[in-house]
């Protein structure tokens, strides 16, 4: 696999301007000759859809909910970074680039991050004039705070309902140009597979999820903006519906898969009350700004919390790292829970949570102070648990939440498959390995928004129409690959339901593949995980038929891949020899038990090639340089 | 031009259709109220204000021409609308809990077809005299010589069936209206959180006022009750 | 707990649909309602039978997917929640509860518990947006909005789409959900130049997609996850007739 970055030359903050100076247009008059399918409509998918509509293209965008605005991208709560700098405490583009090179642990391309930074203020300035409601001060000017322990303020939101408010801006600009009949919508209908020849993606085949019927889709240019895959591990933050099926299969047709094993655990989730629990809730990461993270000294404690005298209670993260304390990055903060209740110091069920208190900040600042903050989060809480964080201490526990991994994309956002991009969270993102908070908006929106819709067409106009139509042999080879799976499932009539396996897999991964890796337990999985799968190709159970709505169906399609898919996340893990954001290894710690990075031997991102069922993928690499962000070791001590 | 009358005919428009039609009758039946109240200030009153009306010729015409319409119109489209919010769930729940909604409002319909009713009966009985022909008879005068009114009131409540009649249609009118009269704020887009209680207040108070007011001629009657002036 | 249940079943948009009776057990009161479905569906799939289809995604009350009319009532008699954030120890052990699909000409049953939506979105697509293209815009800060405007902004734009509103209402009308797009951008002054035709294209899709009309009874008021409130319907009604009053055409 040739992996070509594309990175333009020249100083880093005129590389984005340069490139876009030296890119070829397509002419006016010849977009509405080039078809892109867009594939998911979340914020990357729904605003690059709604872009590049309005320059002119001919956009078919596909989504399985049944309305672009249920996208994933919905649930965000906690804001979307900007390099604006109002509130004048020294942010800069600068400052965000730096801080999100050094946050990810030194595991994404310079280039594109600062990219990032550039077009963050954009992103601002466009969804104001789209009518997104953004908090206010009095004076009628935007309102910012500090968010995942930035240093500075630069968090924009709308109450806790950030992603909701951007993805209806979305979906608005989206719903204009599907009035004016610029982009096809086509709701409740699944991408299956993406159909590949002669080194081009052509199109896509699909799945009507009510209907059962299967189409072929052809296109100049195809478009994956479908979100991420941290549901491989069953329970997780994600709304029930994420998967990997799109990104899976694209690297099933030749696309390089990169640095899967890059998952964010984020410290704050509601810890699974029971085995019945279908998903994890996330409670803000906003709310450690206040609250203090403890657990009891004494392991085994089974007092009542407001019954643990003060020199009974450990304050872990200010002990551990006094000048950062409980504002910690999410990776950071995450893993030390994990070793406390490792240690036998956990709380709540099974022992699997640390208190998240507010005792202090009530008495600091008064009840009400803490509610005109924290109200709503409190209130959610409240409604989950029953129990009531004003009195007593939330229980928290890490829950898998985001994905830093995904296919590789080159500086244009171009897969290793000519004519396939990618964007959004599905692609390997400018994350490296470890997000901080607020930033999944800011690149989502960058990709759809400010960089797909001029690299696109950079792309168009070298390459030219596609030229094959939906009913060339391509297409209908994928079809009946598509046909054929839909009717294996079908057929194994089995006992066990797709949730089961999932369940199962879920286990499994959180346990060798989740917060903290070793060589012992992820070579476990990889001999777990094709016995699991073997059991759900022989004992899947999937009544009713493939011609109509049939959720059971749609779930065991991707359950079926996650469950190819962790063997591949696995793999990565395994490889990595280091720890580096996210991604951590029992075997590489220092001595104080911190992540131990090793660039000399890992400074690159992993893609995979896939080589067939039966063989081991292949390993590329791209090599990473710091040329800018000197790097470093981080530390919160 | 063609905008209003797409307007007059959607949604919206309609419900504002329904809230001024509304609004007229109401008017009427206010008015209506005032000037019939004036039998407890005894024949004299009653019947001036009577011919005082019937000496306004085209005016009188006028007014009445423009009840008709109202009214048409007030029932027409209350038809139309309740037909297509009907059409709009055709399965029905089958089990299905009101939370907030009241009797009044559910009933809008009804209450409205029963006034309806109650308005020909009314005309008939008083106006056109078809079911009294000697409410309208040549010897039902004063000794001004009008149409005595008061005295027409009088024997016609003095029967009990009649009467009782006269007192459902109130109540009933009074169910319109106390939905009625507070849709209509909302129906109009009047709406501010100062004015929340004209919302929630002027429907009771309205219908109160109108029930109390109607019913008070009729009971006061069964109860003995002759104005002034009046000789049986 | 046990409960039983009895559930709206539907094999396809055009079959006819009846309740069907099922005994559930093994219930903890900690269950969403939504994982007592789950587990009844695994108990379905066990036996080979087909598990009940309904819509869900968050199952934290903020996509609009989860629709079930529990116990008569849109998202259950809970005020302010969704189907999704409901939990079993709102009910007393051994209740009978009753489910069925959110019932409107404009909401077709796809299959059992499952409708479409898709009018709403048609609503949206009439005119729910400020028409401005990607790039080009000025400086966030150069539109000022006083807070209480953006607040009160914010109030109507966090309607969820969920349907509740058209569910609820005796007459199926989609006015609530309607009028809190309207409110929402048409309360910010980048809304105000298409605020007029906004209201006027929006009303007219509307009714257009077969909901009914609003007759005050605020059932949707009630029944609306997010508590979007009524006085947006009054207001819809301002712009619209204003709109309609002014038009050049
Ligand atoms: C609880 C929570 C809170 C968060 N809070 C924040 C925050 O405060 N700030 C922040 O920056 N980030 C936050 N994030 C992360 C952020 O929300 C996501 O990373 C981001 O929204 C992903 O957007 P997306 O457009 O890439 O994908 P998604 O929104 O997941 O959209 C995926 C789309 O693809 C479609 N799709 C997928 N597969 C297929 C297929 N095979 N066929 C057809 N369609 C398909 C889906 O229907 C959907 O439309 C949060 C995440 C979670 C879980
Ligand atoms: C004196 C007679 C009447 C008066 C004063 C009156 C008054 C009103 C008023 C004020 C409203 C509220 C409008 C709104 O919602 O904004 C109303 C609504 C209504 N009226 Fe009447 N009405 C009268 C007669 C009738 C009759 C005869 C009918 C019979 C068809 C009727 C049927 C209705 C219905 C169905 C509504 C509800 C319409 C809706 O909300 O969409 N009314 N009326
Ligand atoms: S599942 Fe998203 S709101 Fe209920």
């Amino acid at each position: 696999m040739q992996l070509d970055a594309k990175i333009p030359d020249g100083p880093i903050a005129e590389k984005w301007d340069r490139h876009r100076r030296e890119m070829k247009l397509v002419n006016p008059a010849n977009k509405r000759k080039f078809k892109v399918i867009i594939v998911g409509t979340g914020l990357a998918g729904a605003s690059a859809a709604a872009s590049m509509a309005e320059l002119g293209y001919d956009v078919e965008a596909f989504t399985f909910h049944d309305s672009p605005r249920r996208a994933h991208s919905i649930a965000a709560q906690g804001g979307i970074n900007a390099a604006k700098n109002y509130p004048n405490d020294g942010d800069s583009i600068w400052r965000l680039f730096y801080d999100t090179v050094k946050g990810g642990d030194f595991r994404a391309r310079e280039a594109n991050v600062h990219r990032l930074a550039q077009v963050s203020n954009n992103i601002i300035d466009q969804c104001v004039a789209q009518g997104v409601p953004f908090a206010r001060e009095y004076g009628g000017l935007l309102a910012n705070r500090s968010f995942g322990g930035a240093q500075v303020s630069r968090t924009f939101y709308a109450r806790g309902q950030t992603g909701q408010q951007l993805l209806l801006g979305a979906y608005q600009a989206l719903s204009r140009q599907i009035h004016l009949g610029k982009v096809t919508m086509r709701t409740r209908e699944e991408m299956l597979d993406v159909v590949v020849s002669d080194g081009r993606a052509r199109g896509i085949v699909t799945r009507n999820l009510v209907t059962g019927e299967v189409v072929s889709r052809a296109a100049d240019a195809v478009v994956l903006a479908t979100g991420g895959y941290s549901n491989v591990f069953f329970l997780s933050t994600n709304a029930k519906a994420c998967n990997v099926t799109a990104t899976y299969r694209a690297y099933k047709r030749g696309a390089g898969f990169a640095n899967p094993c890059f998952t964010q655990i984020h410290p704050t989730g509601i810890p699974p009350s029971g085995d019945h629990v279908s998903k994890t809730t996330l409670m803000s990461e906003s709310l450690r700004n206040d609250g203090r993270v403890w657990t009891p000294t004494k392991a085994g404690d089974t007092r009542p919390a407001n019954q643990i005298p003060e020199a009974d209670r450990d304050y872990y993260l200010e002990r551990r790292y006094p000048s950062f304390g409980n504002l910690v990055p999410r990776d950071v903060a995450s893993r030390a829970a994990k070793e406390r209740c490792d240690a036998g110091h956990g709380v709540g069920p099974g022992g699997r949570g640390v208190f998240l208190d507010f005792r202090d900040a009530i008495q600091r600042v008064g009840r009400d102070a803490v509610a005109a903050r924290y109200g709503n989060l409190f209130d959610m809480y409240h409604h989950i648990t029953d129990s009531n964080p004003y009195e007593t201490p939330m229980v928290i526990y890490p829950a898998p939440h985001y994905t830093m991994g995904g296919l590789w994309v080159d500086y244009n956002l171009m897969s290793s498959i000519p004519g396939l991009h990618v964007i959004g969270e599905a692609n390997f993102s400018d994350h490296g390995s470890n997000r901080l908070g607020a930033s999944a908006l800011m690149q989502g929106l960058a990709d759809g928004y400010f960089v797909l819709p001029y690299t696109i067409g950079d792309f168009l106009a070298r390459a030219g129409n596609s030229g094959v139509a939906a009913d060339a042999a391509c297409f209908t080879e994928v079809e009946a690959e598509v046909n054929a799976r839909t009717a294996t499932l079908l057929a194994v009539n089995g006992k066990r339901s797709p949730d089961s396996f999932h369940a199962e897999l879920g286990r499994l991964m959180w346990d060798k593949c989740g917060m903290s890796r070793t060589r012992e337990g992820l070579e476990e999985a990889l001999r777990r995980i094709p016995e699991i799968r073997a059991a759900f190709w022989s004992d899947v159970s999937i009544p009713g038929s493939g011609a109509d709505l049939n959720q059971t169906l749609e779930k065991a399609g991707r359950v079926a891949d996650f469950l190819e898919f962790a063997e591949l996340m696995c793999r990565d893990a395994l490889d990595r020899e280091e720890s580096c954001g996210g991604h951590f290894r029992e075997e590489y710690k220092t001595e104080e038990g911190e992540a131990l990075r090793r660039d000399d031997d890992f400074c690159f991102g992993s893609v995979w090639e896939y080589q067939g069922d039966d063989a081991p993928p292949a390993l590329n690499k791209e090599h990473f340089t710091f040329e800018h962000v000197p790097l470093s070791t981080r530390s919160y001590k | 031009m063609s905008s209003l009358r797409n307007a007059l005919r959607s949604s919206v428009g309609s419900k504002t259709l329904m809230a001024l039609t509304g609004l007229a009758l109401l008017g009427f039946v206010l008015g209506h109220l005032v000037g019939n109240l004036q039998i407890f200030a005894g024949q004299e009153k009653l019947n001036a204000y009577a011919q005082m009306l019937k000496d306004s010729g085209p005016l009188l015409w006028g007014a009445r021409i423009g009840l008709v319409v109202v009214f048409v119109m007030h029932i027409a489209t209350a038809i139309r609308l309740t037909l297509a919010n009907r059409a709009a769930r055709p399965d029905a729940y089958v089990v299905q809990v009101n939370q907030r909604t009241t009797y009044a409002a559910r009933t809008m319909l009804m209450s409205g077809l029963i006034v309806l009713a109650f308005v020909i009966f009314h005309l008939l009985h008083f106006t056109l005299g078809v079911t009294h022909p000697e409410f309208a008879a040549e010897g039902m005068v004063d000794s001004a010589g009008r149409h005595d009114v008061a005295k027409m009131v009088v024997l016609g409540f003095q029967s009990i069936p009649v009467s009782c009649a006269y007192v459902v249609a109130q109540l009933l009118l009074g169910l319109h209206l106390m939905h009625g009269v507070s849709s209509l704020f909302q129906s109009l887009g009047v709406q501010h959180p100062q004015l929340a209680f004209l919302e929630r207040g002027a429907g009771r108070a309205v219908a109160a006022v109108v029930v109390i007011g109607n019913c008070s001629i009729p009971l006061a009657i069964l109860a003995g009750f002759v104005p002034e002036g009046v000789v049986l | 707990m046990r409960f039983k249940l009895h559930v709206w079943r539907q094999s396809g948009p055009n079959a006819k649909g009846a309740m069907e009776a099922h005994d559930v057990d093994g219930i903890t009161p900690e269950m969403s309602f939504l994982e007592m479905i789950d587990l009844l569906n695994e108990k379905l799939l066990a036996d080979g039978k087909e598990p009940i289809a309904f819509e869900h995604d968050c199952r934290e009350g903020i996509c609009g997917a989860c629709s079930m009319v529990i116990d008569g009532v849109p998202h259950s008699p809970e005020r302010a929640v969704t189907t999704c954030q409901v939990h079993m120890r709102s009910f007393q052990d051994g209740d009978d509860i009753h489910v069925e699909p959110f019932r409107a000409k404009a909401f077709p049953v796809l299959k059992d518990l499952v409708v479409d939506r898709d009018a709403f979105d048609r609503i949206i697509q009439a005119g729910g947006y400020v028409s401005v293209n990607t790039g080009g815009t000025p400086d966030a800060n150069e539109i000022q909005i006083p807070k209480v405007a953006a607040e009160s902004a914010m109030d109507a734009a966090a309607c969820i789409g969920c349907g509740a509103c058209v569910a609820a209402c005796p007459n199926a009308s989609a006015m609530l959900f309607t009028a809190a797009k309207i409110a929402h951008l048409g309360q910010l002054p980048q809304g105000q130049v298409e605020r007029g035709a906004r209201a006027r294209a929006m009303v007219e899709q509307m009714d257009a997609e077969g909901f009914g009309n609003c007759t005050n009874h605020y059932e949707c008021m009630d029944a609306c996850p997010k508590e979007i409130h009524v006085e947006w319907i009054a207001r819809m009604n301002r712009d619209y007739l204003k709109a309609s009053l002014t038009a050049k055409d």
